[in-house]
């Protein structure tokens, strides 16, 4: 069925098949790659896009169910301050997570420009990272309007 | 001129004669200390590409035309494949090929570990594949596995001969203590789960194939490739720009690569074969669970007089006996130690290397060990670890070691205990715990890198080294920034690729800055020495007194030169220098040190367990990257927080299926998991070691941290904890043992 998806500002008519998330069609039909899938089944945040500026995963959202919804994905977030603050922190290691971490902390900063040591770690728990780079995500946050 | 040796190689702590050439003249170390690039923090130069997802791994990879496997595997842990058909499979949609069991030897008739692979299917889509696999019909024979690793050692059924170590007479060195301590330790199987899945893309160009793969090795991808293929070594390219984790499971080639290798060959096309979550969780290697029997003799004042282990490491199908007595035969001085490991071969997936392998499980049972003792002599657990302080622990001398300084710098932190103690209350109690650090990290030959420099006076450091998101590249760039006296961004790297660049060391085994870091110093000094030659002909200069600095060439005299200036009359002509790693220093023991402090608090009613604060100090030589370090530094320390408090692989004991196969299962640690860590490197160049005196920084940090933190517990609440992970179960256990043992105290002083 064709779905109209506007993602990053762009506007998408796809004919995408009932069931396909909103991971693979993003990441194999509009070579958004940015967006990851580490698990495939909402358990790891790697996926995570902001659908209407929520922070959403994508992995586990089917791709006909936000029709006409704003999608933002990394790449529509690269001008971000919080981009420059996440390298600057070495909030970075294998990276494979980072792009989502970056998502996600940029709904928080919208929401809650200064948002404090607790409202991070609250908002950021579902964006897991296996290097464990979570003391320089929680200083790119603190320090991403410097 | 160059000279032939023969020298000893370590990676892991396994240790192998090689024969390397070795060029003449050494380079003097740098002053100690930072320097302008090195030493100083540099975020990754590599950063905004992976922070904004322009970087492409291996996951992101897609060729035109290719296609997805997907592999059957054994939903049991023993069987036989009595019947196999996959007619309906081969019909289905976009399916172009099938590997049937036996098509390859990775694919196997009788299955011996839950996971293990039978068959694989080629289609079209990643989707279309897995519908695929749903259709072949397999009659399995299901057969009794073996789970239990004790029995495996009373059955004899081993991987490999029992490991003994010697020194000096146990049974007198117990006869001389005044104090006994004994007890069983045991850590669990755990998961490497890095968020990028083993997964390789396999293209045949001509009779190249060019293999894409999540690695830490891509040299020893393409000599285990081209070994088992049967191909030329250059017939095989291996490509691994970004890389999303590994931690010690992607050493190897794995299954999936000699799977879509085959299906590409079949298809001519090309192949990607990932592992999904669920895959990775049963196949994709594991830390190996440990029982660790333990006994400790000490005279009264604390110096231990024997050490004897007994160690059993359920490896599982198929693996490597890492050491696990390591820590008790290397921490302290000790003349009587005796140890034995087994190496139990169970129907379970194969062990591969995790982050620092044996020394995490051993230095959790050794230092607990050492703390129990402590206690019942009621000396402190700083001061009974100096005053059995190694100075070495067989006949070689340490290349460095400045563990004493270590134990200085924790000191402070160590005698917060008070301050915390009297935090409890009486459901929470506090308290803090002390564990040393000793493993291996120097590295080792061979590795090679290029410098190109070009007439525009920047450069480029050429080696096909891979990242696996440790900062190597990074340390690379400072370094050759470093020795060529250039700003760190007018260096670039080029790596990741074995067609574009020399050998490279295996990022493993905390080895890829102490052996790759030393040839790019060597390739960086070439390329300046001719720098140094071209400017004392321009100009007219004797060489020595010309130097590189700030971009440019330098003179004694207080004369100086742009770079862009001396090399630009050069135009499209380039300097290019070459670097090779020299060897480790002969008849030295190189090793890495350290010591952790962790405040945590129980819920002495519930069980619950909080890590509150870990201060870490350890010794790893030169620091080239402070910042990269500190982030491998608090990973470290993370990863070993899930490792003691809420991390497993369970299986099933009785069919040894797997049941924790998802990140929900399988407890990683999130940012709420988190305490304050302090985390500081001695940053003391080992004068022994390279031209740059730097061990590596990848594995300490994780080696120490669950037995710091079960002495903290203890310190607490008076509990032995001696099981990882320590759930709330195994601490309220541990909780009613020693409430038992204060009740007997009582009566036998009533």
């Amino acid at each position: 069925m064709v779905t109209e998806l506007l993602v990053n500002g762009g506007r998408y008519a796809l004919d995408v098949e009932v069931g396909r998330s909103l991971a693979e069609v993003l990441r194999e039909d509009l070579s958004l790659t940015g967006t990851k899938i580490a698990c495939f089944e909402g358990h790891c945040g790697a996926c995570t896009v902001q659908v209407d500026g929520i922070p959403t995963m994508s992995c586990i959202t089917l791709a006909h169910t936000v029709d006409g919804r704003e999608i933002t994905t990394i790449e529509g977030l690269r001008e971000h301050p919080l981009v420059n603050a996440f390298v600057r922190a070495d909030a970075v290691q294998c990276g494979f997570c980072t792009p989502a971490q970056i998502v996600s902390a940029a709904a928080l900063v919208e929401a809650n420009p200064s948002p404090s040591d607790e409202e991070i770690r609250h908002a950021m728990a579902g964006n897991l990272c296996r290097c464990g780079t979570y003391p320089k995500i929680e200083e790119a946050i603190r320090t991403w309007q410097d | 001129m160059a000279r032939l040796i023969r020298t000893e190689k370590e990676v892991e702590g396994r240790f192998e004669e090689v024969w390397l050439v070795v060029e003449e003249d050494p380079l003097d170390p740098w002053p100690d200390g930072p320097g302008d690039v090195v030493g100083r923090p540099a975020p990754r130069q590599d950063g905004l590409q992976r922070a904004t997802g322009k970087a492409l791994y291996t996951a992101d990879l897609q060729l035109p035309g290719m296609l997805q496997a997907a592999v059957l595997r054994s939903p049991h842990a023993r069987a036989r494949v009595k019947g196999f058909d996959a007619s309906r499979a081969l019909e289905a949609p976009g399916v172009h090929a099938v590997l049937e069991p036996e098509a390859i030897p990775e694919l196997v008739r009788e299955p011996n570990f839950h996971g293990q692979p039978i068959a694989a299917v080629a289609a079209d889509t990643f989707g279309q594949a897995r519908a695929a696999l749903a259709l072949i019909e397999v009659d399995y024979e299901v057969l009794e596995p073996l789970i239990d690793p004790e029995e495996a050692v009373r059955r004899g059924q081993l991987l490999t001969e029992p490991r003994t170590h010697d020194r000096g007479d146990v049974e007198r060195g117990f006869a001389e203590a005044d104090v006994i301590v004994e007890g069983t330790y045991r850590t669990q199987s755990v998961l490497h789960n890095a968020f990028e899945t083993h997964q390789s893309l396999c293209d045949w160009d001509g009779d190249q194939l060019v293999v894409y793969i999540s690695t830490q090795f891509i040299w020893g991808i393409r000599d285990e490739v081209s070994h088992k293929l049967g191909l030329p070594q250059d017939k095989v390219r291996v490509v691994c720009n970004y890389m999303g984790g590994g931690f010690g499971a992607k050493n190897g080639a794995g299954d999936y690569t000699y799977i879509a290798a085959e299906l590409a060959k079949r298809t001519a096309r090309p192949v990607k074969c990932a592992l999904t979550r669920r895959e990775e969780n049963l196949d994709s290697g594991h830390r190996n669970a440990t029982i660790q029997k333990l006994r400790a003799g000490a005279r009264a004042d604390g110096t231990l007089t024997a050490l004897e282990g007994e160690f059993i490491a359920a490896l599982g199908w198929d693996g490597w006996l890492a050491s696990t007595a390591g820590p008790m035969q290397m921490l302290y001085a000790c003349d009587n130690v005796h140890t034995i490991e087994y190496g139990a071969k169970l129907n379970t997936s194969p062990m591969k290397a995790f982050r620092a392998p044996g020394f995490v499980e051993g230095t959790f049972g050794m230092e607990c060990l050492l703390d129990e003792l402590a206690a019942k002599l009621e000396i402190d657990p700083l001061e009974i670890r100096r005053r059995n302080y190694a100075h070495s622990t067989d006949e070689r001398p340490y290349s460095s070691k400045n563990l004493m300084e270590c134990y200085e710098r924790a000191e402070k932190h160590s005698a917060r205990r008070d301050e915390v103690r009297a935090r409890s209350d009486a459901t929470w109690k506090h308290g803090v715990g002390l564990a040393s650090q000793v493993w291996y990290g120097g590295g080792g030959p061979p590795s090679y890198a290029w410098i190109r420099l070009g007439s525009d006076g920047r450069a480029t450091v050429v080696t096909a080294m891979q990242d696996i998101g440790t900062g190597s590249k990074t340390a690379m760039q400072q370094i050759a920034a470093e020795e060529l006296g250039l700003p760190l961004d007018h260096v670039e790297i080029s790596a990741g690729d074995s067609a574009r660049g020399p050998y490279a060391a295996i990022s493993a085994g905390s080895s890829t800055i102490p052996s790759m870091g030393p040839a790019v110093r060597a390739a960086a000094h070439d390329a300046a020495r001719q720098v140094i030659e071209i400017a004392a002909q321009r100009y007219d200069k004797e060489e020595r007194t010309l130097s590189l600095k700030g971009g440019k060439v330098v003179c004694s005299d207080g004369g100086s030169w742009p770079l862009p200036e001396v090399v630009g009359l050069l135009e499209d002509a380039q300097i290019l220098g070459k670097g090779a790693r020299g060897p480790n220093p002969t008849g030295m023991q190189v090793l890495t040190f350290g010591a952790q402090v962790a405040e945590v608090a129980v819920d002495v009613e519930t069980g619950e367990v909080r890590v509150e604060r870990v201060a870490a100090i350890h010794d790893v030589g030169r620091v080239i990257n402070p910042l990269g370090a500190s982030s491998q530094g608090e990973g470290g320390i993370i990863q070993g927080i899930g490792h003691t408090l809420s991390e497993e692989r369970v299986h099933d004991p009785e069919s040894g299926r797997v049941l924790t196969q998802t990140l929900d299962a399988y407890k990683v640690p999130t940012i709420a998991d988190v305490p304050e860590i302090v985390f500081e490197l001695l940053d003391v160049p080992d004068r022994h070691l390279t031209n740059l005196g730097s061990k590596g920084l990848g594995e300490p940090p994780i080696v120490p941290i669950a037995a710091a933190i079960a002495n903290a517990i203890r310190d607490a609440t008076g509990a032995d904890v001696r099981s990882l992970p320590i759930t709330r179960e195994e601490m309220l256990r541990a909780l009613e043992e020693a409430a038992q043992r204060q009740r007997e105290r009582d009566k036998v002083t009533a």
